[in-house]
């Protein structure tokens, strides 16, 4: 049969037209579509009985409340919890994906001992009787030598009977080298010590205050406790609070306030003294504050009338001389103003001087131990802990001069200073370092001159890593003991990031241990009772929970019931007791340390003609950039302004980038003294000319494919600067350049 | 009847976002992932490409340094109304995959009937759908946080943010158990506004003259939905789309780039 064309088409269309009839095309194609979703890889998650289970975070030091959604054993979803006095129901980005750390590919399952190079990533799995051993032996070795006070330690916190269990080891072993992750409560502290003559933790009343005037504080990037400032920070918008920022760059807070007033980055202080000098000129400060509670007022004030006039103070500053007297106007027309520092999120210390200048704005206008002020929160013992006997190592290894200088008399004030560390290990003046113990933190990444920090630690010749995650510190360690994690221990955790009342949370375990793991203070009583005599008699329990109960005392009760302790009682000192000073008075200056406050400017490494930019860096609630880094779920929302494939962007103001020929989105090669990378360019309207800025958080090197590689390390960038009167770092950034890559 | 009795009135589920409490933070992108079993990736920086149902875009004002401002501004899906249930995704749907539910006005996604055409990504306005180019992979022990109350999207389907319908039917069925035919307000929250921790999300149902929501817009049903609060407004209001996330902000510049204004022209 001849096929023409008049058959082939009826037959094609016929066939067509048929097919389309009937109802096979369909059926294939909701076949196929049902085919191709049934994929066995897909998973269906596993129903079972539905509850909830309640802690604490421990994440970052803000203490909120948690409530896990559990299916069956498994925990499936982090919730805040609701009426918890911190952030009552509400939740960061960071907690939420806790999960992601308790299942994700970070975790270190067993104890691991090195067997290749530091830093090569070949381990040995080895068991927790073995790993103890090897640590007890070394340590035992030291000790016997005399050589306790070459072992030093790193820990996340300073408060909370982990931490004090291991501070307890190390002096019962005999070395006084504990240090622990700096912050801004570092500074304020010192300020409390030597103008109020207390020893507490800065507090801040700010859900009461009517006007906050930031000095470059994230107050909602991550300063203090961030839940409760997101909080606080919509209460401020309910009520009308006036919220003025002062900062180089357009944050996140900058952008949420009243008023933005970018400033000469480094340059705060010079403006807080400039506001007490237009407080001081116009009489506005507190008359019944000044007159009866403070000491050498008058000596201050005659520098402060001679050094800081607005037209000396704009030059410093590049803020206007009408903002100036506006800001101090206003500040001092409301009914409870409130100043604050501590830069971003409050990670770098900063300057004493300037957290004083800033603190003195507060007590001029007596916003000091009252409503919406700085309240000076007592570091009360919370814990009982039993006397130890010191045998005659502990005592002699106890009084050596610390690494780091903390206490010695140029760093009187200093109980840590972790930004010295690197460089005194480096430079073994009195001894070397044999062996370092890190637990709660990852110094290899988050300490400023990462390089430095990562030379040092390979000169340290024993390194062991209580970390639960192949964090960069594991990395570089010879052992791992891995601790459980947050979800999976039992815990207190003291909440001192800036609250009014003395508070304590409770960590408690929402699911079994996944893996080999082991609780890092049923570790450190491990190695004691191992290490036996006097060491091993400071620690009478059997293990850490026995432990927690004894030290909580009647608070144990509270704690495990409530999952929080409050002191209720607890009210600020009356302004007439509230000062333990020489003159038993608030104190402007003193003299015997030199210290008052002033602007103190900072030179800056590296010269200008070589390095013609000032790079600062930015916090974000989306960069976890302190002991934990970002799970998938956070680094998947960082922006596209921020990260861009394995390339950060770097903030940069249009016209400054026009100057250096720099397109938008354009790869460029950022270098400072100190390290350098490759970024792409992001045309910034909200940021300083002749100022760049680039993210914290980012850069890692270790951990898992979603985290590691992506950007550059700030922290490689940047090296620390030295507060002369605190010795605590106070860099803010360095000078930097960027080149078309 | 029993509408006329006064149960079972049509809900109108709704969002009001306040943007000036709104800080960017991105909890309530999070907060969605892990409710909804979000998957992710290595790079996720090619937007586009990067599954979310709850995204938080960047805003500035355009002004150079000192005057330049930022505003956050979170997009979920608007599940838009437009007129009698017809959304411009639910229009194009050759599959039927996606639906107008007229007794809540959520818009909704089945996965299993969707078969990848994209019709609905196109027709989308608001780019809250995404594609699923890739099987999903929750690495190490991460399969173990899955949500069994939403199902696991596989490569080749449309996925979208449902409102947390599932938490809208636990609701229902906690209310059934109890013998009541309706719940609280309190009863169906999304997760991203229960996690907000800034309080910026308001959840509830625009009929409902006792819910926030309502308060807060004080939606004009008569004007296909229209908020009579002037700080109020919806993302391309003149679309007529409809939609059912409202925005609060009180700085005009906000409010005027939610819709593509031309210059003078008053929103």
């Amino acid at each position: 049969m001849k096929i023409d064309r008049r058959s082939f088409l009826a037959l094609t269309i016929g066939g067509a037209a048929g097919t389309a009839l009937t109802p096979l095309p369909w059926k294939l194609t909701d076949d196929s579509s049902i085919w191709s979703q049934n994929w066995p890889w897909t998973p269906v998650p596993a129903k079972g009985e539905n509850s909830y289970a309640y802690t604490s975070c421990t994440l970052c030091p803000g203490g909120c409340g948690l409530m896990v959604r559990m299916v069956g054993d498994r925990a499936v979803k982090i919730e805040g919890l609701e009426g918890h006095p911190i952030n009552d129901g509400g939740i960061c980005i960071l907690g939420l994906s806790g999960l992601q750390l308790l299942y994700g590919a970070t975790r270190v399952k067993t104890p691991l001992k090195r067997i290749g190079k530091r830093g090569e990533g070949r381990w040995e799995k080895i068991s927790w009787d073995e790993a103890l051993a090897n640590v007890t032996a070394k340590l035992g070795q030291l000790r016997d030598a005399n050589q306790s006070h070459t072992v030093a330690c790193i820990l996340g916190s300073k408060h909370g009977t982990t931490s004090t269990l291991f501070k307890r080891f190390m002096t019962a072993y005999g070395s006084p080298n504990v240090m622990t992750t700096p912050s801004v409560q570092d500074t304020l502290e010192m300020t409390l010590q030597v103008m109020h003559g207390v020893e507490a933790e800065a507090g801040f009343d700010i859900e009461n205050s009517d006007y906050i005037l930031s000095f470059g504080s994230g107050l909602i990037e991550g300063w203090g406790s961030p839940v409760r400032m997101f909080r606080a920070n919509s209460a401020w918008r309910e009520n009308g609070v006036k919220v003025v920022q002062v900062e180089p760059r357009l944050s996140s807070t900058a952008a949420k306030s009243d008023q933005w007033i970018p400033i000469n980055p480094g340059t705060e202080a010079a403006l807080a003294m400039g506001i007490a000098h237009i407080l001081i000129k116009e009489s506005l400060f507190d008359n019944d504050f000044i007159e009866n509670h403070t000491e050498g007022f008058a000596g201050w004030k005659k520098m402060v009338l001679d050094e800081y006039t607005p037209e000396k103070v704009a030059a410093i500053t590049g803020v206007g001389k009408t903002a100036i007297v506006r800001v101090a106007r206003e500040f001092a027309g409301a009914d409870k103003p409130l100043a604050l520092c501590g830069r971003g999120c409050g990670d770098t210390p900063g300057s004493l001087a300037e957290a004083m200048a800033v603190h003195t704005v507060n007590a001029l206008v007596g916003s000091i131990n009252r409503e919406g002020g700085v309240i000076a929160v007592p570091m009360t013992a919370y814990a009982a802990w039993p006397d130890m006997t010191m045998d005659s190592m502990a005592q002699s290894g106890m009084v050596k001069s610390r690494v780091d200088g903390a206490g010695s008399d140029k760093f009187p004030m200093a109980a840590s200073l972790l930004n010295r560390f690197a460089g005194g290990v480096i430079a073994a003046d009195a001894y070397p370092v044999n062996a370092l113990l890190v637990s709660g933190a990852n110094p290899v990444y988050a300490t400023p001159d990462a390089q430095a920090f990562k030379k040092a630690v390979e000169k340290i010749p024993f390194v062991v890593s209580f970390s639960s995650y192949m964090d960069e510190t594991s990395m570089n360690a010879d052992f791992i003991l891995p601790n459980h994690v947050y979800l999976e221990r039992l815990e207190d955790v003291p909440v001192t990031a800036g609250l009014q009342k003395p508070m304590i949370g409770m960590v408690q375990p929402v699911v079994y241990p996944l893996h080999d793991t082991r609780h890092a203070g049923d570790v450190v009583i491990e190695l004691a009772r191992s290490m036996g005599g006097s060491v091993g008699d400071a620690f009478p329990w059997d293990n850490y929970e026995a432990c927690l109960e004894a030290v909580l005392g009647e608070k144990w009760d509270a704690l495990s019931e409530e999952g929080i302790w409050q002191d209720e009682n607890f009210q600020p000192a009356e302004w007439g007791e509230a000062f333990e000073t020489a003159s038993g008075k608030f104190e402007f200056m003193n003299s015997a340390m030199g210290l008052m406050p002033s602007y103190v400017p900072l030179s800056l490494e590296g010269n200008a003609s070589t390095f013609p930019l000032l790079l600062i860096p930015f916090d974000s609630m989306r960069l976890a950039s302190r002991f934990i880094s970002d799970p998938p779920f956070v680094i998947k929302t960082v922006e596209d302004t921020v990260l861009k494939g394995k390339e950060m962007c770097v903030e940069i103001n249009p016209a400054t980038a026009k100057s250096l020929g720099l397109a938008n989105g354009k790869s460029a090669v950022l270098s400072t003294p100190k390290g350098g990378a490759r970024v792409k360019i992001y045309h910034y309207d909200g940021i300083m000319p002749g100022v760049i800025a680039v993210p914290r958080g980012l850069g890692h090197t270790a951990d898992d494919k979603y985290m590691a590689g992506k950007g550059a390390n700030f922290n490689a960038l940047i090296g620390p600067v030295e507060d002369r009167a605190s010795g605590l770092d106070t860099a803010w950034g360095i000078r930097a350049k960027l080149a078309k890559a | 009847m029993k509408e006329a009795q006064g149960h079972n009135k049509t809900k109108k589920f709704g969002m009001v976002i306040d943007l000036d409490k709104c800080t960017g933070c991105g909890a309530c992108m999070v907060a969605c992932m892990a409710e909804n079993n979000v998957s992710f990736r290595e790079d996720e920086s090619d937007k586009q490409l990067s599954t979310a149902w709850m995204r938080v875009y960047k805003m500035t004002n355009g002004k150079p340094f000192p005057d330049a401002d930022v505003c956050y501004i979170p997009r979920p899906c608007m599940h838009c109304e437009g007129h009698g249930g017809h959304s411009p995704c639910v229009s194009v749907c050759p599959a039927t995959a996606t639906d107008y539910d007229n007794n809540t006005g959520i818009v909704s996604q089945i996965y299993t009937r969707c078969f990848g055409c994209r019709y609905c990504l196109a027709a989308c306005p608001y780019h809250a759908r995404v594609f699923n180019w890739w099987d999903p992979v929750w690495p190490a022990d991460m399969e173990k946080m899955l949500n069994p109350d939403v199902s696991v999207r596989m490569r080749g389907v449309v996925e979208k943010c449902s409102f947390c319908y599932h938490r809208y039917q636990r609701a229902m069925e906690k209310a059934h158990y109890e013998e009541r035919h309706e719940i609280e307000e309190d009863e169906y929250q999304t997760s991203c506004t229960q996690a907000c921790p800034a309080g910026a999300i308001t959840f509830g149902d625009l009929n409902n003259p006792d819910h926030t929501v309502n308060q807060l817009v004080k939606p004009d049903n008569r004007h296909g939905g229209r908020p009579k609060n002037p700080q109020a407004f919806r993302l391309l209001e003149r679309l007529g789309t409809n939609p059912k996330v409202y925005y609060l902000s009180s700085r005009e510049w906000v409010i005027r780039a939610g819709d593509n204004y031309v210059k003078n022209e008053n929103h």
